[in-house]
């Protein structure tokens, strides 16, 4: 970046500026109605409330059991990124370093199974999943996560092996060691930043999916974070404040893990061009 | 190569190394994405009602498609996701621009910017569109009190039961969500632009338009090309969001392709039939992702870095 700030950069603040409030209204009002009493939240809006209240929260967890979509959601989505990054990282490796007959035609079906509706698959994956009575079970829906989940990890850590040098692990292999040692023990730990952001970005997909999750599970039992939110019910009225409480709580671990590694994720994101 | 030419046995055995380091992952794409891709193009060729198990599955050609074409409710859906994926995405490409074009100065607070880009990115689709949902909900949701205050609106509007008004929202919700990842893709490409063409353009005496419109532009335009084919494809794909702010409604005047697919399936149980509409929905974005794939062909066929 040259540092020419000076009048030619500043009419880049208004709309970057812009960008800002835009996106943090919507959060602010959020979690500004989430702490508002029922009784207040469609009376005439005040920006900022006057009195806050953690009823909704209270009742999202007291009554409601919201632990147990967060409890199914943990597991899906870690057992997913588990078993993607493990598997996905071997084939990833043999994608960008070895040389084989068949490497190319095989990084595009990989492609382009990233980016299948997955709406073509849901048909038989009911079909399958009824006849194998795992339908309303985890591994039924851990098995569909990885229609999206393990193209997308070894998409992103072909990108990633390719960028890290070759002499290490060739002089590694010039001292003896197998192609396989010389993975395990060389180009692994060098690679430790990169399989940490293809988790991250494999978990935050997981975590959002909402399709998958809300036709192969049948009751709040095994219900994820956002289909449980999808479904909240009031009696008489949509019960607005525990959605918004529900919201943030869905939130909050994602945007943490995104923030942490936000330098990372985004060249991740740009160089892998992956979907939004 | 660093290693020389290597003999035949090496080659031959690296490749086998290959085959077997791979075989996993793509045992698992092969069971729960290419299998079950072939089985709803089957499916599709079937009459297959859960409702009436007695009909069995006899095989009917391509009756199921022939249904499709004649159905007005999925000529409308195809509709709505068509006026869908052009708003949102024409919006999105314009605000992104800007946004790139401004967050590519040398400016402070990179930082919170980068925040604010990623953390919409980042959350379920379903939390934004319920929280849009809430702002534009009932009578007094603050996206009405705020129109009504600042005089755009004399009384406030019910969004969600109007056919042409409930797509504000649904659309600003995309929009919202998506334009700062569009930001992201171009800002990348914008990085990529070599800056002494700037330097040459302004020793020439070129006008800042003219710097965008000769340069930046044209630079711009595979990253333009790139978020372009995205978005279409992902607007294409909508369910998420529609599903939580209208369900489809009022009536089935929102209904997405991909929702009208689901409810065939999942709610009238037509197995055969919502197997044809996936087949559909798959053929049009794989036709948008071969495109994309063809123009990222030379990425991918570079071996090494």
């Amino acid at each position: 970046m040259t540092g020419e700030v000076g009048e030619r950069g500043r009419w880049a603040a208004i709309p970057v500026f812009g960008l800002i409030l835009a996106t943090a209204f919507p959060f602010y009002w959020a979690i500004a109605s989430s702490l508002t009493p029922e009784s207040q939240l469609f009376r005439a809006p005040r920006l900022v409330p006057r009195t806050l209240v953690l009823d909704h929260y209270r009742t999202l967890f007291v009554e409601r059991d919201f632990w147990v979509p967060i409890r199914n959601s943990l597991v899906v989505a870690g057992t997913t990124t588990l078993f993607c990054v493990t598997v996905g990282a071997l084939c990833a490796y043999a994608l960008a370093r070895l040389r084989f007959r068949g490497k190319v035609p095989l990084l595009g079906l990989i492609l382009a199974v990233s980016m299948f509706p997955q709406i073509s698959v849901v048909s038989p994956l009911y079909l399958l999943l009824r006849a194998l009575h795992l339908i309303n079970t985890y591994p039924g829906l851990i098995l569909p996560y990885l229609t999206f989940a393990m193209p997308l990890t070894v998409w992103l850590l072909v990108g990633i092996f390719r960028q890290l040098p070759a002499e290490l692990e060739e002089a590694a292999m010039v001292d003896g060691a197998s192609r396989l040692r010389a993975f395990r023990e060389v180009v692994i730990p060098l690679a430790l930043p990169g399989l940490a952001t293809t988790a991250i970005l494999t978990f935050v997909y997981s975590w959002n999916e909402f399709l998958f999750a809300l036709s192969f599970t049948l009751g709040p039992e095994r219900q994820t974070v956002p289909v449980a939110i999808a479904l909240l019910r009031g009696q008489y009225q949509v019960p607005w404040g525990q959605i918004l409480a529900g919201s943030i709580v869905a939130t909050v671990p994602v945007a943490l893990l995104v923030l942490a590694f936000q330098r990372r994720i985004v060249q991740g994101l740009t160089a892998g061009a992956v979907k939004g | 190569m660093p290693r020389g030419d290597p003999g035949y046995g090496v080659e031959r055995r690296e490749a086998r190394l290959a085959w077997w380091m791979v075989s996993p992952a793509l045992a698992a794409i092969v069971v729960v994405a290419l299998f079950p891709l072939a089985w709803t193009v089957w499916e599709s060729l079937h009459l297959h009602d859960l409702r009436m198990p007695w009909l069995g599955r006899p095989f009917i050609g391509l009756d199921n498609y022939l249904e499709a074409f004649g159905d007005p409710r999925f000529q409308a859906a195809l509709g709505h996701t068509l006026l869908f994926a052009a708003v949102s995405v024409t919006v999105e490409l314009a605000l992104g621009t800007v946004l790139a074009l401004a967050m590519n100065r040398a400016f402070t607070g990179r930082a919170v910017m980068r925040a604010s880009v990623l953390v919409p990115w980042a959350m379920p689709t379903v939390v934004s569109g319920l929280l849009w949902k809430f702002m534009f909900d009932g009578d007094a949701g603050i996206a009405n009190a705020a129109l009504v205050k600042v005089g755009a609106l004399n009384e406030p509007i019910v969004w969600f039961i109007r056919t042409d008004l409930a797509w504000v929202p649904v659309i600003l919700a995309d929009v919202w969500k998506t334009t700062p990842f569009v930001a992201l893709l171009l800002l990348a490409g914008l990085q990529n632009i070599d800056r002494s063409l700037y330097e040459a353009a302004r020793i020439d005496g070129a006008s800042a338009w003219r710097q965008f419109r000769f340069v930046t532009l044209p630079l711009l335009r595979p990253a333009i090309l790139v978020a372009l084919i995205f978005r279409t494809l992902d607007a294409f794909r909508v369910f998420d969001l529609i599903y939580v702010m209208t369900g489809g409604g009022p009536g089935t005047s929102t209904e997405p392709i991909a929702l009208y697919t689901f409810n065939s399936l999942l709610q009238y149980l037509r197995f055969g039939y919502g197997s044809a509409l996936s087949v559909i929905v798959f053929v049009v974005t794989f036709a948008l992702a071969m495109i994309y794939i063809r123009y990222l062909g030379s990425g991918i066929t570079e071996t090494r870095a």
